[in-house]
């Protein structure tokens, strides 16, 4: 699917009234699409190809990609780092922006810097733990916390001012988003958490895995009925499975990650546990474009990034659209 | 101390009473405390403080308390230091991501504020970043001038 106004890779499209950035997934949404998008796996290297090659495992398929920022405090190729790679060629991106390893001065830096390169999203979130990950003796920055920095970002590009008060000359213009975890406690306090960060500036909302469709459901009546769906978009997180073993390990060491019994029991009961997990993600895909409200799906396929197409086409998530790809 | 620290979650509502009530009086002090000068108050308050509610909360003393609207939960006692809300880690038997044996600070803070107001009134209110150069610092005295409106 290329817009009228498509312009050259690397090139941002005009803001349409009503809209905050100048982006491709902003429009997608506003148009009322079923979005898909995708988190890209950062690569352990310095070389661009590796970048390439695994968003090229996405053209077709997903509407925008995520970039994460060490996730798991696991170092990685940086978030920004792919952004800029990949918005040259004219992806969609959605930079992942922590608070563990930054405070406010580097944040609001890379801001601007991926508006400058052409970022047209941004993702707000607190961060994992560094216990959590590869290099535990790290300092945990947290200077801000998801929702101060999302509203750090939204005051920086319509107050066109730093936190400090400071002019910005050429402001972001961003979509703004954030993460929801509808599965993990206090689980009442969860639709007012969505709601501080759609009142400090989130657009879009990503969740966690949802393999506890009843649990999604009960979340999403709950937001409904506060009004939040009126405010912002909410992609639920999907993702393959690759075994029951894999899941067991997930539940028990990913942090905030609910899969329930059924969900393990159904992949132990497989002959190919791997196409069972795909299968079983497709089939949660179709689960969640049935509840009134979800505008998307987010897919997350840790390792099985491959697997995407075949998830996104089985599923029918696109509604047979076919999202921007670069050209050949 | 951790059993004192749930006790205060489950008196939140008394608590919150107090502290208004101890806040009332210190506006009524307040022409002589800034006659003596609250820069110069500072350091006494700051110690009566951090051992009241270092007894009490287990308060890291950050200087910009948001005890009232945290269901009388530190919030800096999350290893994350988040002040609007639990992160997505939390587990489900309600430990912490990072410290699995503590309670998630948002799940007492979540608790205690169900006895002091409604939502907007507690975890609704956006909490902004900490200022931190207030930290170890008199955040009743910081209370008395963000009351009178003065600049902190």
């Amino acid at each position: 699917m290329r817009f009228d106004d498509e312009p050259a890779a690397g090139e941002n499209l005009p803001i349409l009234p009503g809209h905050t950035s100048p982006g491709r997934f902003e429009r997608i949404l506003r148009a009322g699409q079923f979005a898909v998008t995708a988190e890209i796996a950062p690569p352990d290297s310095a070389d661009p190809e590796d970048v390439y090659a695994r968003a090229a495992l996405f053209d077709g398929y997903v509407d925008a990609i995520n970039a994460t920022d060490s996730s798991g405090a696991n170092c990685h190729m940086s978030s920004m780092g792919i952004c800029s790679l990949l918005t040259r060629r004219g992806y969609a991106m959605i930079l992942q922006q922590s608070c563990r390893d930054r405070n406010r001065i580097a944040m609001q830096g890379d801001v601007l810097g991926a508006a400058a390169m052409g970022v047209c999203n941004v993702l707000c979130l607190s961060g994992d733990g560094v216990q959590s990950g590869d290099h535990p003796q790290a300092k945990p920055v947290f200077d801000m916390d998801s929702i101060s920095a999302l509203g750090m970002v939204r005051h920086m590009r319509d107050e066109q001012q730093f936190l400090s008060g400071r002019a910005i000359s050429s402001p972001p213009r961003l979509f703004l988003g954030a993460a929801a975890n509808p599965f993990a406690p206090p689980l009442d306090f969860r639709p007012h958490r969505m709601a501080k960060k759609i009142a400090a500036g989130a657009q879009f909302i990503q969740t966690q895995y949802c393999f506890d469709v009843d649990r999604m459901k009960t979340f999403m009546a709950q937001v409904r009925d506060m009004g939040l769906l009126e405010e912002a978009f909410v992609l639920a997180g999907v993702g393959p499975l690759a075994s029951a073993k894999a899941a067991e390990w997930i539940r028990k060491n990913v942090a905030g990650v609910h899969i329930p019994d059924d969900i393990i029991k159904r992949l132990a009961g497989a002959e190919d546990q791997k196409q069972e997990g795909v299968d079983l993600c497709v089939d949660l895909i179709e689960q969640m474009r049935e509840i009134e409200g979800v505008s998307g799906v987010h897919v997350m396929a840790y390792r099985m990034e491959d697997r995407i197409g075949e998830i996104v086409s089985r599923s029918n998530a696109l509604n047979g659209r076919e999202p921007w790809r670069p050209a050949a | 101390m951790k059993s004192v620290r749930l006790w205060s979650i489950r008196h939140a509502g008394w608590l919150k009473k107090g502290y208004g009530v101890l806040e009332g009086l210190l506006a009524l002090l307040n022409p002589l405390l800034k006659l003596i000068g609250h820069d110069r108050l500072d350091k006494p308050f700051a110690a009566v403080e951090s051992v009241v509610k270092g007894f009490l909360f287990d308060s890291q003393s950050c200087g910009q308390c948001t005890l009232g609207e945290t269901g009388m939960a530190c919030p800096m006692n999350c290893p994350k230091t988040l002040r609007n809300g639990p992160c997505g880690g939390v587990r489900q038997n309600g430990g912490c991501e990072i410290k699995p044996e503590m309670t998630c600070v948002w799940v007492n803070a979540w608790e205690g504020s169900q006895q002091i107001g409604t939502p907007e009134e507690t975890i609704r209110v956006i909490q902004p970043p900490v200022d931190n150069r207030l930290k170890g610092r008199s955040a009743w005295l910081r209370a008395l001038r963000l009351r009178a409106g003065e600049s902190l």
